[in-house]
């Protein structure tokens, strides 16, 4: 039996506007349950939403930065459930006529590329919050739920996939790509702790080419658990067909703690939403000069950012990738380079001791203590010889916690190395006159005796010594003793 | 198209309408009245006629993106049956 997995996705996204999709109220996270409501997003009867024009822009800059097309006309929907966490419910969304379609998105795996299908983008509003309260006795004995509005009607884009993923691997590189395309055009917080990003999973298994039975994946709230969850069901699937069972279609939740998904529901339980046209608001035709404009302003993608980086400062791809997948990371980068410093050198720095400090204080590149200035600071000090890179790495880290610039620690501390060749070469032949044994180590061929030579060098000069014009010497010390 | 008197209580018990046996005479009446007028046009031939989903001409009805007061949370949870701590309480849902 050939296997093949089959992955689709659907992601929703929180535009980052001022105000919600259909009234005015503040769409800014957190604040006390329902501070942020008004009668349209309370649904109360007699109101009328008015859609909100930057949602608008902002779902068709992501239809073309998706290489979608853009419609002519599209409709807005009401989507009808029941359940509370939408005061009117139902949800409006859009259906048969989304403002995009038909798009693609390219991801890089490392030795291949896969240009995944977009089916479509689409504009609607969020739902509220549900905080399910236990049993408490207080309504009739029964467990109750607390429903907070203030995300009610924050405008939501949709992005739904076609079935073109292989692998978990490439469903979290799809999500990492898609987040900086979200992040470079300025549109959402994507924020997956705080909800603003949000991701559901199709998966399946074709065997010798003939399609399987589609499962839905809910509730994965990271890049990480969304692989993981894939790969749990990829093994689960293939696993019940290796042993001769059916694959039931049916919607299964990601239990996080556990590493498991289980059903959530079975396809006879799937909701029929009864969508029709919301007579409330009438239909989007997008001016094509409008339309036009926004095509020019679409900024720099991610993936062009990449091969700008590797081509104009001849960064080692890997390196690229950790500097332009954080957006503001890549802006740091840049502005670093302005204030002067090698390119590949500040990159080094940056995607390796800078990110492992931030990680570190858990500290977020953008309140980082030490700023593109310094880092630029930084890496002069080390080219000019200044100090070394051992040094540097503890500059850094003391830079990184006390604020203080990378040029004021050295001086402070007296940290310069030395450069100076006399004061070098007077260091290296006290090593040289005092380690006899090493000395003829390394003259009968042990080059490990360099190494330990080397280290004493260090160790006199109390790790000051330059150490590619310490090791010349030391060499050239050597070979006249041969 | 005539509905019962009891499908009247059945669809008033479920919107937890209470009425009384006047109203619900009436409704039985103007329910009946709205069933009968969705009947008659059914049977109109449409299959030449475009669905419509809008019965006004206009497009691209939008505001700008600004903030505007909300609700005191007072009042908006005023009509709620109950609420605790500014959020509106139902009953228990999974
Ligand atoms: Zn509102």
């Amino acid at each position: 039996m050939e296997f093949e997995t089959i992955i689709g996705l659907e992601i929703h996204a929180e535009l980052s506007t001022k105000s919600k999709m259909f009234c005015g109220c503040s769409t800014e996270f957190g604040g006390e349950p329902n501070t942020r409501t008004c009668p349209v997003c309370l649904g109360h009867p007699g109101t009328l939403p008015v859609a909100n024009r930057k949602a608008i822009e902002y779902t068709i800059l992501l239809g073309l930065a998706l290489n979608c097309e853009i419609a002519r006309r599209s409709l807005f929907h009401r989507k009808n459930y029941f359940y509370p966490d939408m005061p009117k419910n139902y949800q409006i969304s859009q259906y048969d006529i989304p403002l995009s379609k038909n798009g693609f998105l390219e991801i890089d795996m490392g030795d291949y590329k896969r240009k995944v299908g977009i089916t479509r983008v689409h504009l609607e509003e969020d739902t509220g919050k549900s905080i399910h309260v236990g049993e408490s006795g207080r309504i009739h004995g029964a467990g109750r739920s607390l429903e907070d509005f203030n995300r009610a009607g924050i405008p939501l884009v949709e992005i739904v996939t076609e079935p073109d993923l292989r692998t978990p691997e490439e469903a979290r590189n799809f999500m990492i790509e898609l987040r900086a395309m979200l992040e470079y055009l300025g549109i959402s917080d994507c924020k997956m702790e705080e909800g603003s990003l949000r991701c559901d999973a199709n998966i399946s298994i074709a065997v010798d080419g003939v399609q399987g039975t589609k499962v839905e994946i809910k509730n994965m709230n990271s890049f990480r658990a969304l692989q993981r969850a894939l790969s749990f069901e990829e093994k689960r699937q293939k696993e019940i067909i290796i042993g001769g069972g059916k694959i039931p279609q049916e919607t299964r939740h990601w239990d996080e703690a556990a590493g498991v998904t289980h059903t959530l529901r079975m396809k006879e339980e799937a909701f029929d939403y009864r969508y029709f046209p919301e007579p409330d608001l009438v239909p989007l035709e997008p001016d094509p000069q409008i339309v036009e404009e926004l095509q020019k302003s679409l900024p720099e993608t991610p993936g062009q950012r990449l091969d700008r980086f590797i081509r104009k400062y001849g960064l080692p791809k890997d390196t690229a990738r950790v500097l332009v997948y954080d957006k503001k990371l890549g802006d740091f980068y840049e502005e670093a380079v302005a204030k002067g410093g090698n390119p590949v050198a500040i990159a080094k720095w940056l995607a390796g001791d800078f990110v492992g400090l931030l990680n570190e204080f858990s500290i977020k590149v953008e309140n980082s203590p030490i700023g593109p200035h310094g880092i630029s600071e930084l890496i002069l000090l080390v080219e000019r010889g200044v100090i070394s890179g051992r040094m540097a790495k503890d500059v850094l880290k003391e830079a990184f916690q006390s604020g203080e610039s990378p040029a004021q620690i050295v001086s402070r501390k007296g940290l310069s190395q030395i450069a100076d060749s006399e004061e070098i070469a007077l260091i290296v032949e006290r090593v040289v006159d005092d380690n006899p044994q090493a000395v003829r180590d390394f003259l009968e061929g042990k080059e490990q005796a360099l190494k330990f030579l080397m280290g004493q060098v260090m160790k006199l000069s109390r790790g000051k010594a330059n150490p590619t014009m310490a090791s010349e010497k030391l060499r050239e010390l050597l070979e006249k003793r041969q | 198209m005539v509905i019962s008197m009891e499908d009247v209580e059945h669809v008033a018990k479920l919107a937890r309408l209470y009425l009384t046996k006047e109203e619900k005479k009436m409704f039985k009446r103007q329910l009946s009245d709205v069933l009968e007028h969705a009947r008659i046009i059914s049977g109109i031939d449409t299959s030449d006629v475009e669905p419509t989903s809008h019965a006004i001409p206009l497009a691209n009805v939008a505001r700008e993106d600004e903030v505007r007061p909300s609700l005191p949370v007072e009042e908006a949870v005023r009509n709620a049956p109950w609420s605790e701590g500014g959020a509106f309480m139902v009953p228990k849902i999974i």
